[in-house]
């Protein structure tokens, strides 16, 4: 997998209600494998019925293709809702780890830079810092950009997850 | 599915039952008659209760066999075929056949054993990851882990394989999940209920019923079309459609072409039958699809080997596309009137809103189109030029003789390649399930398990084989399983010494280098190999030798057939649209000139 933001035309985020069980994701993620798409990334959890889990997938495809891999998703038998998830009509998080050399002449920009992201530090070490971002991806990738020229040992990020826009009209008003 | 109370002993206690038993109760009560397959370690403790089954076990020589044998079965029946084998090598010999069905769109239910849990990742003897290979080879697959799931993962592998469009499901089953001896195989009996089963596949619900408002708008579609096409796939005969199908082409009087999966599905000697399109498809079919203005495309899924080049595939078409897969609709051609849903409900509806809203009366005059599509028909009929005495059989004479001295219900199933094609251009279909071949994997071998497990599943009709000698040493082993169990199959084997249909393409687009395709016409000797496998074999050599034969091949019902013609290995299947073209430019016969509307 890229460490760099797919290009922002193919990208698509594809959230995918599952039964959790031994096997589904396997299943879910060999209809992208097949037709050589590479999941830009991915994060998996039991819902609040544990007996489903949500799976979002970010994939990096041309519309068409798409709407077929879509299809083919919903004929599996364990998937149980698809829904693509417009990231204009959707909040998204993302959470990163990230491990930075951190010098004593350096420390205090770091700390501040963390500050100014609201990003936490969360290990400290003789020369180093781990700071954790929860946040949209962008922002991921902003504070990345800025802790890159520190020097960084070590990034994880989890994948994005996300969810629907809440309708912000009241329940009683007609939509317009 | 029929529904069984929970069984109770006689002091009226929950029946214990092991996870062997209980999967053969399970397929008894499902109406399994037959299981195709071959035991070996795994599955052993499943081997057993057979014994005591009223199921029928038909032993073959291949796992392979046994796929194709519940294919054949499913094919001609309408029933689920069941094929049951063990771990490891048994199962990757049996991906074929899932894969085939799983193109093909036949109910088929696979049991595998598996090495005992606690094995599983081991890299045990016999162990290989069976639902991770068939994982894209079938409908579904399901891993058991305990045994008192059995019960209601057979009601799932028969519910999903049968219902919305059909396919084939593996069953894997670890061998101490159904090993008397554990104690943890033993549990209480019960038989869920369809609202359980229902309940446990939640993800599963298929769209049969047609959109009303879509149904209306291809009743108007219809009823504006002057050049319309009915365009029938696999799917009428999955649906049982074939009786709706002629219904509707009668009402509204609309030529049918019937596709390699449907052939049958519409009778080939109805007046608006156009036979076959596609790659070898005949003239006309191809021509009328080409030059439509509507297609009905009811249970056909738009296959690279019906359309030719898809951007040049009946350009002033409009589309109306039934079928029971949202995912075939747009997949290769966008239609302007899709329609989710059973084909035979569809139909019945489509018939329905045509009656009721006068428009089947106010069909547009078509009478210029039918013309058109009878000068063709006499322009561009099939041919061939019969031999010269001395000369190799041409292999459509063959086909001739013998469809003509068959009984009319014959059920034919044929391998791949040229004898494929030209069985389905000869043959004239006149019903439903008289027609098996492998379409969509275009799997060398199929013919010979497949009207095996056809004759096992039908009895009492006449099974013809029809095979390529490229295809026959590939499957010829399953004729002892013939032999053995007393399923007397007829094979008539195209003998061109030749991978014939390689053959053809390094003729036609290689420049007649022809790589690695002689097969020699002796070796193996296929008269004694017939006979060694406990069939009658016999050679054809002879124009006038082949009605003979093939009518005393007719007359043997003790034991299998295998004749062997010898034929001509320059004859070519045509008409032929080359692979990569457009329709359009379809090649006719040699003696035909140039095709073109």
């Amino acid at each position: 997998m890229s460490a760099t933001a797919p290009a922002t035309q193919q990208h698509h985020v594809l959230s995918v209600l599952v039964e959790n069980k031994a096997g589904v994701l396997s299943r879910v993620t060999n209809l992208f494998a097949r037709r050589g798409y590479n999941i830009f990334s991915l994060a998996v959890a039991p819902t609040d019925d544990d007996r489903f889990s949500r799976i979002t997938v970010v994939v990096d495809a041309e519309s068409a293709p798409l709407e077929q891999i879509v299809k083919q998703l919903n004929k599996l038998i364990n998937v149980l809702k698809i829904s693509e998830l417009d990231p204009q009509d959707s909040v998204e998080r993302e959470l990163m780890l990230v491990t930075v050399k951190a010098t004593t002449e350096t420390r205090s920009q770091l700390v501040e830079l963390a500050g100014i992201f609201e990003a936490r530090i969360v290990d400290v070490g003789h020369d180093e810092l781990t700071i954790s971002l929860d946040e949209e991806p962008a922002r991921l990738d902003d504070l990345e950009d800025l802790l890159r020229p520190h020097g960084i040992v070590a990034v994880q990020r989890t994948g994005r997850v996300a969810l629907p826009k809440l309708d912000r009209a009241p329940a009683h008003a007609p939509h317009r | 599915m029929g529904e069984q109370p929970t069984t109770t002993t006689p002091s009226g206690g929950p029946e214990r039952i092991n996870g062997g038993q209980a999967l053969i109760r399970a397929l008894e009560l499902e109406g399994v008659e037959v299981i195709f397959g071959l035991p070996g370690g795994a599955i052993l403790p499943v081997y057993d209760p057979i014994i005591d089954s009223p199921i029928r076990h038909i032993l073959v020589r291949h796992e392979q066999g046994a796929g194709h044998m519940a294919e054949g079965y499913a094919h001609a029946t309408g029933r689920p075929g069941v094929a049951m084998v063990t771990s490891g090598p048994a199962a990757t010999n049996i991906v074929t056949p899932l894969c085939d069905a799983y193109m093909d769109s036949v109910p088929m239910v696979c049991i595998t054993g598996q090495v005992p849990t606690a094995a599983i990742g081991t890299d045990a003897f016999q162990e290989c990851d069976t639902v991770g290979i068939t994982r894209s080879v079938t409908k579904h697959n399901e891993l058991v882990t305990r045994a008192r799931d059995i019960p209601l993962v057979i009601r799932q592998a028969f519910h999903l394989a049968t219902t919305g469009r059909p396919g084939p499901v593996l069953v894997d089953i670890p061998k101490d999940t159904v090993d008397p001896k554990n104690p943890d195989a033993w549990f209480d009996w019960y038989w869920p209920t369809d609202e359980e089963v229902a309940a446990s596949l939640p993800g599963y619900k298929p769209t049969t019923k047609g959109h009303p408002k879509k149904i209306r708008e291809a009743a108007e579609l219809i009823s504006a079309a002057v050049r319309p096409v009915i365009y029938a796939g696999g799917g009428i005969l999955k649906a049982r459609a074939a009786e709706a199908l002629r219904e509707l082409a009668e009402l509204v009087d609309i030529p049918v072409v019937t596709t390699l999966m449907a052939r049958g599905a519409f009778p080939d000697d109805h007046p608006l039958a156009l036979g076959m399109p596609g790659m070898h498809g005949n003239y006309t079919a191809v021509t009328a699809m080409q030059e439509s203005d509507l297609l009905i495309a009811l249970g056909s899924r738009f296959d690279d080997r019906v359309t030719g080049k898809v951007a040049a595939f009946a350009p002033h078409a409009k589309i109306i596309h039934v079928d029971i897969d949202p995912a075939e609709l747009g997949k290769v051609r966008r239609p302007d009137v899709p329609i989710v849903g059973d084909c035979r409900g569809v139909i019945e509806e489509l018939v329905k809103a045509l009656r009721d809203t006068g428009l089947a009366e106010r069909q547009p005059d078509r009478s210029e189109w039918r013309q058109t599509l009878s000068g063709w028909q006499e322009k561009y009929p099939l041919t061939y030029t019969q031999s010269e005495p001395g000369e190799l059989l041409k292999p459509q004479y063959v086909l001739e003789q013998l469809r003509d001295l068959s009984p009319q219900d014959t059920i034919v199933a044929t391998g791949v390649g040229q004898h494929q094609m030209w069985t389905s251009q000869y043959w004239t279909f006149r019903h439903p399930y008289t027609w098996i071949c492998s379409g969509g994997l275009g799997t060398m071998g199929f013919s010979i398990p497949a009207a095996i497990g056809a004759k096992a599943g039908m009895p009492e009709r006449t099974v013809w084989a029809v095979d390529g000698d490229g295809c026959f040493q590939m499957t010829a082993q399953e004729l002892v399983t013939a032999a053995t169990e007393r399923i007397p199959v007829k094979i008539a084997l195209l003998n061109n010494a030749y991978l014939g249909m390689v053959r053809q393409w390094q003729e036609m687009f290689y420049e007649e280098r022809y790589s690695e395709v002689y097969l020699s016409p002796d070796l193996p000797d296929y008269v004694k190999w017939a006979e060694a496998m406990g069939c009658v074999g016999i050679r054809v050599e002879s124009p006038e030798e082949v009605g003979p034969a093939i009518e005393k091949a007719n007359q043997i019902n003790d034991r299998p057939v295998v004749l062997e013609f010898r034929t001509d290995a320059s004859e070519k299947v045509f008409p032929m649209v080359p692979a990569g073209l457009s329709n359009s430019e379809i090649v006719v016969g040699p003696d035909q000139g140039e095709g073109g509307a």
